[in-house]
């Protein structure tokens, strides 16, 4: 559990970060969110004192920073940076080794360790022996990530991680990072500015302005429960889409009609309840099915429904959700 | 250029032992200052990328240095560290310090921030990553200022040779002063070569890749420590004394092949440049050095001249030489230019050579004060019956002649003066006079005997027995040759000589150079 509390940097007159206060939860997944210069590096580096804080503290498992040799704090704590950071005289052994060797392993432990996390993050071992210049942005970043990993530290810091990568690369990556059973067991607290990605991969979300939060919650409370304006213009312009993501098909179960009667004849897909509607709309628009139909396993129940009563659904649900 | 390649193929050949030993030397001093020079430039570079406050006044003095001429920097190493290789070293570490620290520092400060952050936030201490992240990724542009630092040593080491170093400036220095072709480009083509060749291997170096660079890391120093052992500090002998020639003087048969030929003078002997020589000598350094006998520093630093009882050295009488054309047009100039005949002896020479070259009292005034003691000095006429063209050569005893020629022209003849000084070496004032430029200007017997008439070994024998054989023979052939007239000798006799301190010439009984020789024998 990582504990920040009541935190502030300036760089001269520059409050970079102005009394910051938040919570992650042992194996949660939090995201700080922000527009450029908001303060939310800063906030990230300074967990592992990569800078000090003005004021403040910040505990991890309970234990203020403060009380920790540098060295010894970050060697428990993994860092992936905006730009990887690779080390460009090192092959990506090397690189991946670097924590280890820190650590004094033996060379098949590390050797192991590293082999293994090269197969979950799909890189061919025959990459381990060239240069970072010779792997593309991508495969770049999957090396920054093994570095930070390999350790296995509980905890995991992450500066715009994706930021250098193309649209589809990145949504391709988001699929892995969400099914990668490492990050799982970890605390993450991740930086980006982009909406979509908080959304995808956040369990809660921090959102930042001018060095101070804004908000803090799911991203459901930010959505339907947004404190002010600036929360709500900040998420306006992928509001439907963020929406789509957000809502799942189990929380409009109670909105779905059971016994509704589909004249049209035609094929039908289909549906999980844990998936969200975005899922359920981009299929939809590829296979163009008469009919839905959603299973809750949980509960072993099963209710087959037209395309146009889930969006009447949907649309109930936003209006309640607006007017609690 | 046949012929040319060719001699100078066989003054190689000739000279293949002292050529070798001087381009190890050579090697040797350019090395060592380098080790040395990155022993101190790679931490000073590393600690002001850590103080940066610092780095301006680092870089500053290390600049300032750079900007000291070479020559200047070895003067002012005799002083605190002697001659020989000590201060060569000294100085050669000194210029090649700015081009290591400066690219060690903006090396590592190039390091990208990125990677030095990853390094720090993955656990690695102030010193892992100067070791593991900073220096190696510094490395190319660490090995650039390496690189600048071999080219400006082995360029600076040809200087070595005039604090008695040794080094390829010995051939160099020698033959620029013997006016000896062959000479300069044995020295200068291996020093030419020496910088390629080490440019290239370290460009070379600077090239590989990280995944070799780990191999070259350790096989670096190992090279270069091998490289200074080339240099066999050479010891200097106890007791005896110890000799400074100029590497003109080493190379001349009224040198020091005359001293070892016609004396049998064996004196454990260094090459040095004639601007430090006579400091050295004064500062005991030196014993026993090459010199002018009129020069300044022999009063300035308490030297005597030992008399040259076999007549080895040609005698410089110097006189004034007139285009015979010239004393038709104007028939009182012969007169008046031998008013100064026989009136300047050696010590009065050295005197006024001492007033304007190490009192900085002007030319003019020094003329005008002897003119005025010797009752020669008259007011000038202001006449304006042509113009009457004085030469000089390039130094200060030159110049205190044309200005007494010139005050007695003006004083004594109704012709107005121009004065031409500074031209140079004898070949340009020479030339000056035969095309017409000039009218006359001082000139030395010896010099004409072997820079302008350039005679024969034989004759050189015969005709240098005494100072009036000599001035004989260069006026017969001047007028015949020439159409150019000696006047009348000054007097002083401006010729190669042995010098030794004083005090140690009086303690030692010391007055000729059989003596040198015998006490040398003897010890
Ligand atoms: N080392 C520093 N010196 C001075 N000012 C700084 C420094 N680091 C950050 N700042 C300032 O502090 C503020 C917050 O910077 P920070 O890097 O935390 O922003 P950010 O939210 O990470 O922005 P971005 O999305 O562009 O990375 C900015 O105004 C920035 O200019
Ligand atoms: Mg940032």
């Amino acid at each position: 559990m990582i504990k920040v509390d009541n935190v502030s940097k300036h760089f001269g007159g520059v409050k970079a970060v102005d009394g910051v206060s938040f919570e992650v939860e042992s194996q949660e997944n939090l995201i700080l969110l922000g527009t450029s210069g908001c303060g939310k590096t800063t906030t990230l580096k300074m967990i592992n004192r990569l800078i000090e804080p003005a004021s403040g503290s910040i505990y991890i498992d309970d234990k203020n920073i403060m009380d920790q040799k540098p060295e010894i704090l970050r060697r428990g704590i993994g860092y992936v940076l905006q730009n990887n950071g690779l080390f460009p005289h090192y092959t990506v052994a090397q690189n991946i080794a670097v924590v280890p060797n820190l650590l004094k392993w033996d060379k098949q432990k590390t050797e192991k360790r590293t082999a293994e996390l090269m197969e979950k993050l799909h890189l061919d071992a025959s990459y381990l022996s060239v240069y970072p210049n010779e792997l593309s942005g991508g495969q770049q970043q999957r090396i920054g990530l093994a570095r930070a990993l390999v350790s296995d530290p509980p905890v995991l810091l992450m500066d715009e991680p994706f930021g250098a990568l193309d649209n589809v690369t990145r949504s391709k990556i988001h699929a892995e990072f969400k099914a990668l059973d490492e990050l799982k067991r970890k605390t993450i607290i991740m930086v980006t500015h982009d909406v979509q990605e908080a959304f995808e991969l956040g369990d809660r979300i921090c959102l930042m302005d001018k060095g101070k939060i804004i908000q803090s919650g799911t991203p459901a409370q930010l959505l339907f429960d947004p404190v002010n304006d600036f929360v709500k213009d900040f998420l306006k312009e992928q509001r439907l889409l963020l929406e789509f993501k957000t809502i799942t098909v189990r929380s409009l179960w109670h909105l779905l009609p059971s016994d509704e009667e589909i004249k049209e004849v035609g094929s039908g897909i289909l549906v999980n309840n844990k998936d969200n509607l975005w899922a359920v709309l981009e299929r939809a628009t590829f296979l163009k099915p008469k009919r839905l139909n959603m299973v809750d396993l949980e509960n072993k129940e099963a209710k087959t429904v037209s395309f146009e009563s889930l969006m009447a659904a949907f649309y109930q649900y936003k209006n309640h959700q607006a007017h609690e | 250029m046949n012929e040319q390649q060719q001699t100078l193929w066989q003054f190689i050949q000739q000279q293949s032992g002292k050529l070798q030993e001087q381009t190890l030397q050579h090697i040797g001093l350019t090395f060592i200052s380098l080790c040395i020079a990155v022993l101190v430039g790679l931490p000073l570079g590393i600690l002001i990328v850590r103080r940066k406050r610092l780095a301006g006044l680092v870089l500053g003095i290390a600049g300032v240095l750079q900007t000291i001429p070479s020559i200047a920097l070895l003067g002012f190493m005799i002083p605190l560290l002697g001659i020989g290789p000590k201060p060569a070293i000294v100085a050669l570490l000194l210029y090649a310090l700015l081009p290591i620290i400066r690219n060690t520092y903006t090396g590592i400060l190039g390091v990208d921030p990125a990677v030095k952050e990853a390094a720090l936030a993955m656990g690695m201490s102030k010193w892992q990553i100067l070791f593991k992240v900073e220096l190696p990724l510094a490395m190319p542009v660490i090995f650039a200022g390496i690189r600048t630092a071999t080219v400006i040593n082995v360029g600076v080491a040809t200087l070595a040779s005039l604090i008695a170093a040794g080094g390829l400036g010995e051939f160099i220095f020698g033959g620029i002063s013997l006016n000896n072709t062959n000479m300069i480009l044995a020295g200068a083509i291996p020093s030419a070569l020496l910088a390629v060749i080490f440019d290239l291997l370290l460009s070379m170096v600077q090239k590989i890749s990280f995944k070799k660079l780990k191999r070259v890391i350790y096989v670096f120093p190992i090279l270069l420590i091998v490289l200074c052992l080339f240099y066999i500090v050479p010891a200097k002998s106890e007791g005896k004394l110890v000799a400074g020639f100029t590497p003109e003087f080493m190379g001349r048969q009224d040198g020091d092949l005359g001293l070892r030929s016609k004396y049998g003078l064996k004196i454990h002997t260094i090459v040095i440049s004639d601007a430090v020589m006579y400091k050295a000598a004064f500062e005991k350094h030196l014993d026993v050095i090459s010199g002018y006998s009129t020069d300044g520093r022999l009063k300035a630093y308490d030297l005597v001249v030992l008399d040259d009882d076999k007549h080895i050295f040609p005698p410089y009488y110097a006189a004034p030489i007139v285009r015979d054309d010239v004393l038709k047009k104007f028939p009182d100039l012969e007169p008046t230019l031998n008013l100064l005949a026989d009136k300047i002896n050696d010590s009065v020479m050295t005197v006024l050579n001492y007033r304007t070259d190490y009192l900085h009292q002007s030319p003019e005034r020094v003329a005008k004060d002897f003119l005025v003691a010797n009752k020669l000095w008259r007011p000038e006429k202001g006449g304006s019956d042509g113009i009457v063209r004085i030469g000089s050569k390039i130094f200060g005893e030159q110049y205190i002649l044309a200005n007494m020629y010139s005050m007695l022209i003006k004083g004594y003849t109704d012709h107005e003066v121009s004065t031409k000084t500074g031209l140079g070496g004898t070949k340009i004032c020479f030339d000056a006079l035969t095309n017409n430029q000039i009218d006359f200007y001082p000139e030395y017997t010896g010099t004409g005997l072997l820079a302008i008439l350039q005679a024969s070994p034989k004759t050189v024998n015969e005709v240098t027995v005494n100072r009036d054989s000599t001035y004989n023979y260069v006026q017969r052939q001047f007028e015949s040759k020439y159409q150019i007239k000696w006047l009348k000798p000054i007097g002083f006799n401006n010729a190669y000589a042995l010098m030794m301190r004083q005090q140690q010439a009086r303690q030692l009984r010391i007055k000729t150079i059989s003596n040198l020789k015998q006490f040398l024998d003897r010890k």
